[in-house]
């Protein structure tokens, strides 16, 4: 059965790194659906968040795959009960459609306005994919020029740490 | 003051040598060639084997790494030089071959440039490599050549390419070579639990029909010492996949035969009525497994493997022994029971006698007017030497060959197996004879694959490595057409050739040649090939249909195997 599933990757800061893994989802034809890197708590390692739909017994494979990568340190898996994570989504309106309405969706989805240029407004909103694209249907009424959202960063439940692997 | 710095290209050898790199096989060109000028200054530290294709150049250091058991070094020039190695690496990849591959790259300011032979060959070839690397520093070559050795030789071996730029090769640095030995993020052995020990013996002692696969992993582990004498006290039979074939005496009285679509009848079939399946450094490839669902059901499975990404991969096991598997064999020897299981291997014995008596008896000593590739064979058994090294292509010689070449050391088969390359024996037959001169090589191969890389008889004309060609000649690309004949209504779609006068084209590169059409002729010219000092090419014109069983054709369980 195919659940959406994170993995978590460190890796040495090594060039290439990216394409080595991405390939390992291009050959057996799985779609990433969110992809994120950035440094870890350690200097010079580095931590990618990998979203996938796929089944158990793949992303095991998949995870073994990945950590058998030279510059792979570690690669671990989770659902999404198993982790604390988060996306970022940036909407632009147009300023001409503002009015009172806009103000009381932002309150109540715990939005944000970033930026207000001449013409338009750039709302903020981190959550749940479920919850960033909920706004987006509501601001849909406003007219979106442009939404855009973020690969998911995530941090474990369990309380283990890289350093044992290194 | 004195400048002690060096040419990166001067490091490049001086490295290779550190690393007691016996061959480079390489071509040079454009962007390789500040690395050959240095060479020719450490001619008397390391030869240059100069192949007459950057894929024979590959192909030979297979050869050379799977008999020597060491690190086979190639080189080329960039792009074009470099994509010529690509199908090697594949093979080596597939193989577990140790590798290392050092390709020229155009300066570091024409990179992205579309260059006079540029390509972006770490690119090309990141699938293909365990690990490769560009460097554009002088001071980064040496640590980069070591890593690569280090990444090659250690836990599942593999190859490595090197791509250096040609600025790289040409600014000075300081030598200082210091292996490597560890990285961080690699951990080429898992550590072996002693309780996953104790499970796997519990699982073999209550067996009534166990069963042992040995792959490549024994030979690669160096544990064929182990294996015997597992399988000695354990009593247990045991089967070898393509690769793992020579890892076992096949004189062993526990060795029953061999696996996967063209092996012996009872291995394959029993593979379905055993109880506990032990498989040891193999990864259950579908030409062994045949289809999957319906392969060794019945079974518990052991798995001893060094790659953790090879456990439940293809085959889902009850005790997973990740570990050096000749630790782990070493291990279980003291844990299991002194036992001996003859009702069990008189099973195999009795499935045996029903191949020799439909298959193997008309391919050995046939009766009709054509020759067959098994009584080629056959003869070759009479005059080799016990240790001689069989080098084969891809295709229906390569399991003809393999079927029946008599095994008795380990290290003796070379053949292309996860890849499946034509072309590769030519090659790969020079590389393992340039280990030891004094070890017969025997290259079997066809008149399809050998067409693929028949340039390398240049090279073999001049190292004077004396490997014996045996073509086998029917004219056809006989796998595929066996595959036409029976499972595509017999048409021949493109796999008829008409070919060159091959003894001429052999003279030419001044082979010993002969010819047999005849079966009168044949075990006299086997004789002499043997007896002949230098190179030899002997072509033997065999029947042109005909097929290779026992098959287990593609989608069919291993207890479907035909012997016709």
């Amino acid at each position: 059965m195919n659940k959406r599933y994170t993995i978590s990757v460190f890796t040495e800061n090594f060039i290439g790194i990216l394409s080595r893994i991405t390939l390992i989802f291009t050959r057996r034809g799985i779609n990433i659906d969110g992809f994120t890197a950035s440094e870890s708590r350690e200097e010079g390692i580095y931590r990618i968040t990998i979203v996938v739909h796929t089944t158990e017994e793949q992303i095991i494979q998949l995870s073994k795959q990945i950590e058998k990568i030279i510059d792979v340190i570690k690669a671990f898996y989770y659902l999404d009960d198993e982790m604390v994570f988060q996306e970022i989504a940036l909407y632009k309106i147009p300023i001409d459609n503002i009015d009172s309405g806009l103000e009381k969706v932002i309150r109540q989805h715990n939005a944000r306005i970033i930026s207000a240029e001449k013409d338009f407004v750039v709302i903020e909103m981190t959550g749940h994919k479920e919850e960033t694209q909920e706004l987006l249907e509501v601001l849909k009424d406003f007219n979106v020029l442009e939404f855009v959202r973020s690969g998911r960063v995530a941090v474990a439940k369990p309380m283990e740490t890289i350093d044992k692997y290194l | 003051m004195n400048d002690s710095r060096i040419r990166g290209a001067e490091i490049v050898i001086k490295s290779l040598v550190a690393e007691n790199a016996r061959y480079i096989f390489g071509y040079p060109g454009g962007a390789i060639m500040p690395v050959y000028d240095a060479l020719y200054d450490y001619m008397d530290h390391i030869q240059h084997i100069l192949t007459r294709h950057e894929q024979g150049a590959i192909h030979a250091a297979q050869g050379y790494a799977r008999v020597s058991g060491q690190v086979g070094v190639c080189m080329a020039t960039s792009g074009p030089g470099a994509t010529n190695l690509i199908t090697g690496i594949a093979d080596a990849l597939i193989d577990s071959t140790p590798l290392v591959c050092i390709t020229g790259q155009v300066a570091s300011h024409l990179l992205g440039t579309d260059a006079f032979q540029e390509t972006d060959v770490v690119g090309i070839s990141m699938p293909g490599t365990k690990w490769n690397i560009q460097v554009r520093k002088v001071e980064d070559i040496a640590p980069a050549i070591a890593k690569g050795f280090h990444i090659a030789r250690s836990g599942r071996p593999g190859p490595v390419l090197i791509d250096i730029t040609k600025d790289a090769q040409t600014a000075l640095g300081e030598f200082n070579y210091v292996p490597c030995l560890n990285i961080r993020s690699y951990r080429p052995y898992p550590k072996l639990e002693d309780s996953i020990i104790v499970q796997a013996a519990n699982l073999i002692n209550q067996a009534k029909k166990p069963y042992v696969l040995f792959g490549q992993g024994v030979i690669l582990g160096k544990a064929e010492k182990a294996l015997q004498e597992f399988l000695d006290k354990s009593g247990i039979p045991a089967a070898c996949t393509l690769l793992g074939t020579g890892a076992l005496s096949e004189d062993h009285p526990n060795y029953v035969g061999k696996l996967g679509m063209h092996g012996n009848y009872g291995p394959n079939i029993l593979t379905n009525q055993c109880d506990v399946l032990i498989a040891v450094g193999m990864r259950f490839d579908d030409r062994v497994t045949g289809d999957v669902k319906r392969y060794a059901k019945q079974a518990k499975v052991i798995h001893l493997e060094l790659d953790p990404a090879e456990i439940n991969k293809n085959v889902k096991c009850e005790v997973a022994v990740l570990g050096d598997c000749r630790i782990s064999l070493e291990k279980l020897t003291e844990k299991v029971e002194k036992r001996s299981h003859p009702e069990w291997i008189k099973a195999f014995r009795e499935l045996e006698a029903e191949e020799k008596r439909v298959v193997v008896g008309n391919d050995l000593s046939p009766t009709k007017v054509g020759l067959t590739m098994g009584e080629v064979i056959r003869h070759i058994n009479e005059f080799k030497s016990d240790d001689a090294i069989l080098v084969t292509d891809v295709g229906q010689h390569q399991m003809v060959a393999w079927r029946y070449f008599e095994y008795k050391t380990t290290r003796t088969q070379v053949t292309s197996g996860g890849l499946g390359t034509m072309g590769f024996a030519l090659p790969a037959a020079l590389g393992a004879q340039l280990h030891d001169f004094n070890r017969q090589v025997i290259c079997v191969v066809g008149d399809g694959g050998i067409q693929m890389t028949i340039q390398e008889l240049g090279t073999i004309m001049q190292t004077q490595a004396p490997v014996k060609v045996v073509l086998l000649n029917n004219n056809f690309l006989g796998m595929v057409r066996q595959w036409q004949q029976l499972f595509f209504d017999k048409r021949y779609s493109f796999t008829e050739l008409d070919n060159p006068d091959f003894i001429k084209i052999a003279e030419a590169y001044n082979f010993k040649v002969q010819k047999v059409d005849i079966r009168g002729d044949l075990r006299q010219a086997v004789a002499e090939m043997f007896v002949h000092e230098g190179p030899y090419f002997l072509e033997v014109v065999v029947e042109k249909e005909d097929n290779v069983f026992p098959m287990i054709a593609s989608g069919s369980s291993v207890e479907e195997v035909r012997l016709s």
